[in-house]
């Protein structure tokens, strides 16, 4: 008789599951995008709304990022949203109303993400709130401080002046192409590489798989949740400028929403709520998802009432999906 | 086979399958009326497939299931018991925020009308089934609030309340000391009529002489014998369980006096237990602790190496005088403690046994500033694999799916790859398997030959006996005594162990 060690099946965290996973998060957006293409030919496959869609996915796209490695460490960041906004009413605070350079004004603006970051990890540690409630609060005080700072005025970017900042988000390096499309990618590259390289995305990892036992392996947790915090508010500041540039302006009445789409992405791609678990290129594809629904939506012309029910809808399908999946995987 | 009309539970060449695993092959099991039935094997062996097809937790394939002279073939847990089958897993499943009484009549509660409940009832009810079998306890008092062993009280109460005449004890004293063990096989006893059974499974060889009155042997899924128990010997039982013979007369290895202090704690002292410890740990030997459970066995070694907070107190790693915040620091002195819950304070269950290997020294020895360099890990994790005869099909695979034997030497693994010379291992065999213990000894002996200072706490004073060069012994945060292993007994450490209580109680 078999040994029942030998009989156990490999069970790797296998690249060719979390592959597989990918490639149906990939296929799920290529057939929610040809649904639409066929539902509004003349409309939704258009260069023009094409890229539409990509615009919104950069600024999704660079909150989720954050908000996987959050999620990832057990946590949730709620703050990204108003926080966001917030950066954007900084940049310009920065740029337009104190006239810095622009490249000390991006600068400026990615330094208070890591504030606006710690302060989060600040609260979930050395404080010990729950991380829900930490970044509620957070996102409370950043929607209003983003009214404060700029009283509750948008605040304009020169074309002139600020023109190198603009072109950031609508400038074209390749011509046809919108650099934020480019902006988007490097922002995942990062991601990815700070996930999957460096000993921040491993303890990152090893905090959401079981945080006190990292603890007793001599981990310093509470500074890693610092810096993990921190690192999500950087994205939140990229998410800032993103959205400014393309809009030529900061708008601090906005933001409140983002952080659920954002989360939605995150988990559309296949992390875990519970931590431990996580994929950056996941986040990716659910980052364009969400942008694909929310701009197929409107295309068709569903009331905007009826769009976050669809979103939301969409949500329970995917992660349920998932669940069984992995149900079955157990189950053996 | 034909149904026997002695028995009180039956099962006759029961066979179950996984893909790719035959769990069980030819399983037997006589539970005869009115006797306690130590049913004993290694992990995987199949003793919780055979519970989960006894109670309908995994569906019956092949063989005869016979309760009390009728078929059995239940669907779920709530079904067994209602037939009179109850089973008391190792993991107590009980709502810690819920009280005694609720937990016990859960989903079945005494109600007015249909939604409302009468809790005055309840509690009543709760109290009379406490008083028939003479239990201690508060129907209203949280189960969170209770300790391990009066939870376990409750378990049993709660299976009694279904009236039960076969009780299954999925290793019931795992997380005893020997007092609680005493009193819970008391309450055995007081359950054991004519009409009842109960199926005794534990990794505790000593106790199945306290307490079964024969003992079945299985191995691989097979059955490989039953025996009286006072016509067999434990050995002869462990040898049955592992397919060798294990020599249970061990004593301790390469004592010596001529050994230099590596780690000295004087005065120690926390908020909430520890008063005045005070110890030396010699380089080389093995540090036993014994005392009973509350002790402050555990919260000592998590005073020293910083998990919790001091009071007073000096700490000398050696020879010099370092004050310890966290395990962090506690790691950087070469300190490296293994906890006695591995799944709660040790293991990252979710991810792979190299990752499990290399998290504490990945800043320090896989990695160029921030980036890791993988290929050194993983060989890192394959030497420490090879070289602790860890288990495993590849150091890819996911720390869940080992052993207990095989998880707790990947956390050695973890201290070892880390150069920890000193190692505290609190309960290093708990729920391990008698062959895996005994390679956890040898395990540890090897470490202390090679020079590493070992602290090992245990509640199983056999093991204590057979492993430490010296015994520290505690008693309500207090150092009681501190025996060399030539002198120490087990009478003298529980004299040492009771000592202060007795002196307080009079």
């Amino acid at each position: 008789m078999m040994s029942v060690i030998e009989a156990l099946p490999v069970q790797k965290p296998s690249a060719w599951k979390q592959r597989l996973q990918q490639l149906l998060a990939f296929a799920g957006l290529l057939v929610i995008f040809v649904a639409f293409s066929i539902a509004r030919p003349t409309l939704f496959p258009t260069y023009s709304n094409i890229t539409n869609i990509l615009f919104s996915a950069v600024v999704i796209g660079c909150l989720a990022m954050g908000a996987t490695l959050v999620i990832v460490s057990a946590g949730i960041d709620l703050s990204c949203g108003t926080g966001m906004a917030l950066s954007a009413v900084m940049a310009a605070t920065f740029m337009v109303t104190w006239g810095l350079p622009v490249w000390l004004g991006i600068i400026l603006t990615l330094l208070f993400g890591a504030f606006l970051g710690c302060v989060n990890g600040i609260a979930v540690t050395v404080l010990g709130l729950p991380p829900f409630i930490a970044t509620l609060a957070t996102m409370m005080i950043c929607q209003g401080l983003a009214l404060v700072v700029s009283n509750v005025h948008p605040i304009y970017f020169d074309s002139g002046k600020q023109g190198s900042y603009l072109w950031l988000s609508t400038g074209t390096i390749i011509p046809g192409f919108p650099n934020a499309i480019f902006v988007l990618l490097l922002a995942a590259a990062v991601a990815y590489i700070v996930f999957n390289k460096t000993i921040l995305g491993r303890y990152d990892v090893s905090i959401g798989s079981n945080q006190e036992a990292t603890a007793l392996s001599g981990i310093n947790v509470k500074k890693w949740l610092v810096i993990i915090y921190a690192t999500a508010g950087v994205f939140t500041a990229l998410g800032g400028i993103m959205i400014s540039a393309r809009l030529g302006s900061a708008q601090p009445a906005t933001g409140s929403g983002y952080e659920m789409q954002a989360i939605a992405a995150t988990v559309i791609g296949g992390t875990s709520l519970a931590g431990g678990k996580g994929s950056i290129i996941g986040t990716l594809i659910g980052a364009l998802i969400i942008s694909v629904i929310n701009n197929g939506l409107q295309i068709i012309m569903l009331p905007q009432q009826w769009q976050n029910v669809v979103l939301g809808a969409v949500i329970v399908v995917v992660v349920f999906i998932d669940q069984l999946r992995n149900k079955q995987a157990k189950a053996r | 086979m034909e149904y026997d009309p002695t028995l009180l539970l039956q099962v006759e060449d029961a066979h179950k399958s996984f893909p790719g695993v035959k769990a069980l092959s030819g399983m037997r099991l006589d539970l005869r009326k009115g006797e306690v039935l130590g049913l004993v094997g290694e992990n995987g062996a199949g003793k919780s497939t055979l519970m989960k097809l006894l109670t309908g937790i995994y569906t019956q394939e092949e063989g005869s299931f016979w309760l009390n002279g009728e078929p059995l073939r239940v669907r779920t847990p709530r079904e067994a018991e209602e037939r009179g089958l109850s089973i008391i897993h190792q993991e107590l499943n009980l709502v810690p925020h819920l009280s005694v009484a609720e937990n016990i009549w859960l989903g079945r509660e005494s109600l007015a009308g249909k939604v409302f409940t009468k809790p005055g009832t309840q509690i009543r009810r709760t109290q009379e089934l406490l008083d028939t079998l003479e239990l201690d306890l508060d129907p209203r008092s949280l189960v969170t609030n209770l300790t391990v062993a009066k939870q376990q009280m409750v378990e049993i109460a709660k299976a009694l309340s279904f009236d039960a005449r076969v009780l299954i004890m999925d290793e019931p004293t795992s997380a005893l000391n020997e007092a609680e063990v005493a009193q819970l096989h008391t309450l055995i006893r007081r359950f054991i009529t004519p009409e009842t059974g109960v199926v005794y499974i534990t990794h505790r060889m000593p106790e199945l002489k306290l307490i079964t009155d024969r003992i079945t042997v299985i191995r691989d899924g097979s059955y490989i014998s039953t025996t009286n128990t006072a016509e067999t010997t434990l050995d002869e039982v462990i040898s049955g369980m592992v397919g060798r013979a294990i020599d249970t007369s061990a004593r301790p290895v390469n004592v010596r006096d001529d050994r230099e202090p590596i780690l000295s704690v004087t005065n120690l002292t926390t908020k909430s237990l520890l008063r005045d410890v005070c110890f030396d740990l010699y380089q080389g030997e093995i540090l036993g602790f014994a005392g009973l459970m509350g002790a402050g066995r555990t919260e000592t070694a998590r005073a020293i190496i910083g998990a919790d907070p001091i009071v007073s107190g000096q700490i000398i790693v050696r020879g010099r005088p370092v004050v310890i915040h966290s395990p962090a620091q506690a790691a950087r002195l070469g300190i490296g403690y293994l906890s006695e819950d591995r799944k709660r304070y040790g293991l990252m269950l979710n991810l792979d046994l190299t990752h499990n290997v290399v998290i504490s020294s990945v800043q320090d020895k896989f990695s160029r500033s921030v980036f890791e360099s993988r290929r050194p890990m993983r060989a890192a994790a394959q030497d420490a694999t090879d070289l602790l005869k860890i288990k495993t099909p590849s150091v890819s695979q996911l720390v869940k799916y080992l052993s207990g034997g095989n998880q707790q030497k990947t956390i050695i693994a973890r201290w070892l790859v880390k150069d920890c010379d000193i190692l505290i291992f609190d309960e290093p065999t708990r729920g391990i398997d008698v062959g895996a213990k005994e390679e956890i000894y040898q395990l540890l002996n090897q470490l202390a030959s090679e020079g590493k200072s070992i602290i090992m706490i245990s509640s199983e004073l056999p093991e204590v006996l057979r492993m430490a060069h010296r015994i520290v012994v505690m008693n309500d945060g207090q150092v009681t005594g501190t025996l060399r292993a030539d002198e120490a007994t087990q009478e003298s450490i529980m004299q040492l162990a009771t000592m202060r209580a007795e002196e307080k109680g009079q």
